[in-house]
């Protein structure tokens, strides 16, 4: 197998350069899935049988909660791909998936709290699933800590990279708390294997919203990792031509 | 549109739920912009440093 594009992935000019071009091809599809999934979501979509129109939350906080478990696995992979091939791109990319995790956990917490209060009668509940998902929180915050209270972004890396891939342990957790415990939260409807059990006209707003999310996601990684890499390149040659970028 | 926006009674959850999701969402756009802008900048100053020292 041709590992070449892995290596040059790992190129810090070469990541900076592609990161730059790629930007538009994730942010433009990613506005127009969130606008047209939001006016599904708000005006297109049928209320519920059994919810009326409370379970529109539903196509902020699914794709919030997706996003939070999402952006978790794929910093403890940049993290572990760091860690193993020593490849300071990775690191960089995984210490930029952290602060948007952790905004869009709180905002899964947030909007599923306020979306529980007139379904279930209360705010909070330490159920499995609420509680693995504030411990993902947790674990976000802790990793943020981690770097920040090291100086030497070398250490940093390691040290951030080794409690990234340990905190991965709660990914499935999160996902099977509602089948593995009795939980007030609903099962998957969705994110499971065979038919999901919505219609159409509820499913492919809350998909529309779920790929924009995602894309949206990709493209402030992007950014993000476009600034580590400067930073941590800074005494490297190729990084003129780049800082008088506009 | 009255009806509309009060969401069949759940709006003091609905609303809020979107506006927080918003504002995250633009936030984001901010913070990586900023600090993008910024790592350029400190490279900039860094460079002039070195052209002058030199």
């Amino acid at each position: 197998m041709n590992w070449v594009w892995f290596h040059k992935l790992g190129s810090p000019p070469h990541f900076y350069r592609l990161a730059g071009k790629m930007l538009p091809w994730f942010a433009w599809p990613a506005l127009l899935l969130c606008v047209g999934g939001t006016y599904g979501g708000l005006v297109l979509a049928p209320a519920d049988y059994q919810q009326g129109d409370g379970f529109r939350i539903l196509y902020v906080h699914a794709p919030a909660a997706w996003l939070s478990v999402m952006v978790y696995s794929a910093m403890a992979v940049y993290a572990a791909v760091g860690l193993i091939w020593r490849i300071n791109v990775a690191h960089a990319l995984a210490a930029s998936c952290a602060a948007i995790g952790a905004s869009f956990t709180v905002v899964a917490l947030v909007t599923g709290s306020l979306w529980g209060r007139p379904m279930w009668g209360t705010y909070w509940e330490w159920d499995p699933r609420l509680t693995s998902e504030l411990v993902l929180l947790f674990l976000y915050l802790g990793y943020m800590g981690l770097r920040s209270a090291i100086d030497d972004t070398a250490r940093a890396d390691r040290a951030s990279a080794v409690l990234a891939i340990v905190g991965a342990v709660n990914v499935p957790i999160i996902h099977y708390s509602v089948t593995w415990w009795n939980s007030l939260h609903q099962a998957p409807s969705v994110m499971k294997f065979g038919k999901p059990t919505m219609p159409a006209s509820m499913l492919i707003p809350l998909l529309m919203m779920l790929l924009g999310f995602t894309l949206y996601f990709v493209a402030i990684m992007l950014v993000r990792a476009r600034g580590e890499v400067l930073r941590r390149e800074r005494n490297a040659h190729w990084i003129a031509a780049a800082a008088e970028e506009t | 549109m009255t009806h509309w926006l009060s969401m069949g009674g759940y709006w003091p959850y609905l609303w809020p739920s979107y506006l927080l999701t918003l504002l995250v969402v633009v936030l984001n756009i901010f913070f990586a912009r900023r600090s993008l802008r910024e790592a350029r900048a400190e490279v900039r100053r860094r460079l002039q440093m070195q052209r002058s020292e030199t």
